[in-house]
């Protein structure tokens, strides 16, 4: 390897960037794919920046054998973060299933009563106002928040920062009467439709949901279906769309 | 321990310091193995390394194909069985199978 992939593989790590190291073992070359685009080494068929792009979505390391020999695609993704908002019930349950999940969670409440070490064994907890602990946490790509709270005060300085970030999923708990008046306000904040078509509210996939982990789960399972596939409208797993 | 991706910063600043330097990458594994797709292993001219490619029962040989490397000899593939007696021994409980690919930094 070229000591100079080398180091902007580690630069492009060290900004937090999605990074695919491909090794094309029976020629001893590389390349450099970051953010989906081909950055250093090449030229490569687009079917090998393709897979590339799908390795780094599925967050997975795999041997390839094409045309031009055997090729290692080598994922170097940033860690996963969910943010929550909200020490409530339902982030009890969220916050270690998303943990499972391989997230680094934060619950983010100012109101000391709710976010307790008690309450939340092993979870990173602040109690900032949440504009300022969203700021200072700097969601980007691989960071996701879900805002609990039910609490305009708390939620929408929080939905706000996320919106001006690159979050991958953005979610808010709550009816679908509390997301139109929630969209409301934000409309008059100055978000286009478009920015607001990010916020996936009611947050969760439509599953029955009843009990707090129960709505953990469809919220956890719709965070993994944008991460993974880029979209929440999916099938089954059996293949037939729900209905 | 330190995580895998760390390895790669090791590797950079171990060449600007002028050491050669190599890395193992595992690159597939069949069956039970104990280090996953993309684990890691930077060696110096030295023999000092950091990282892992399996419990240790393949780390001596990785260990002497780098030596080669980064001696000059072009980047390898390396495969490495383990029978089903010998499994058991080294940890790879269900006779895994795992390929390293060994390259230095220039």
């Amino acid at each position: 390897m070229k000591l100079a992939l080398l180091e902007e593989l580690n630069r492009a790590r060290a900004g937090k960037r999605q990074v695919c190291l491909l090794r094309l073992l029976d020629q001893g070359a590389e390349a450099l794919v970051v953010e989906g685009e081909l950055r250093l080494g090449g030229p490569l068929p687009e079917e090998l920046i393709a897979a590339a792009r799908r390795a780094l979505r599925e967050d997975r390391c795999q041997l390839l054998e094409t045309s031009a020999g055997r090729i290692f695609l080598q994922v170097f993704n940033p860690p996963l973060r969910l943010v929550l908002v909200g020490a409530v019930h339902i982030a009890q349950a969220l916050a270690p299933m998303a943990a499972l999940a391989g997230y680094a969670v934060t619950v983010v409440d100012p109101r000391r009563a709710f976010a307790t070490d008690s309450r939340f064994p092993d979870i990173a907890l602040v109690s900032d106002w949440p504009d300022e602990a969203l700021e200072s946490l700097a969601p980007d790509r691989r960071t996701a928040v879900v805002t609990l709270s039910h609490d305009p005060k708390l939620d929408d300085p929080a939905l706000i920062v996320a919106l001006r970030s690159e979050a991958f999923y953005i979610a808010a708990l709550g009816s679908r009467r509390t997301h139109a008046k929630r969209l409301e306000r934000l409309r008059e904040a100055g978000f286009t439709e478009a920015e607001l078509a990010r916020i996936h509210g009611p947050a969760g996939l439509d599953i029955g949901a009843v009990s707090p982990a129960e709505i953990a789960i469809s919220v956890l399972a719709q965070m993994t279906a944008v991460l993974r596939r880029g979209t929440a409208r999916i099938p089954s797993v059996g293949g037939e769309q729900a209905s | 321990m330190i995580e895998d991706s760390r390895l790669l910063d090791v590797a950079e600043a171990w060449r600007r310091e002028g050491r050669r330097v190599a890395i193992a990458t595992v690159v597939s594994t069949w069956g039970s193995s104990p280090r996953p797709a993309g684990s890691l292993l930077v060696v110096d001219e030295r023999g000092e390394m950091l990282g892992s490619v399996s419990g240790g029962c393949i780390e001596g040989a990785v260990i002497r194909e780098a030596m080669e490397v980064m001696r000059g000899a072009p980047p390898r593939l390396l495969e490495f069985g383990v029978s089903d007696e010998q499994a058991w021994e080294v940890g790879l409980a269900c006779g895994g199978r795992v390929q390293v690919y060994v390259e230095a930094v220039e």
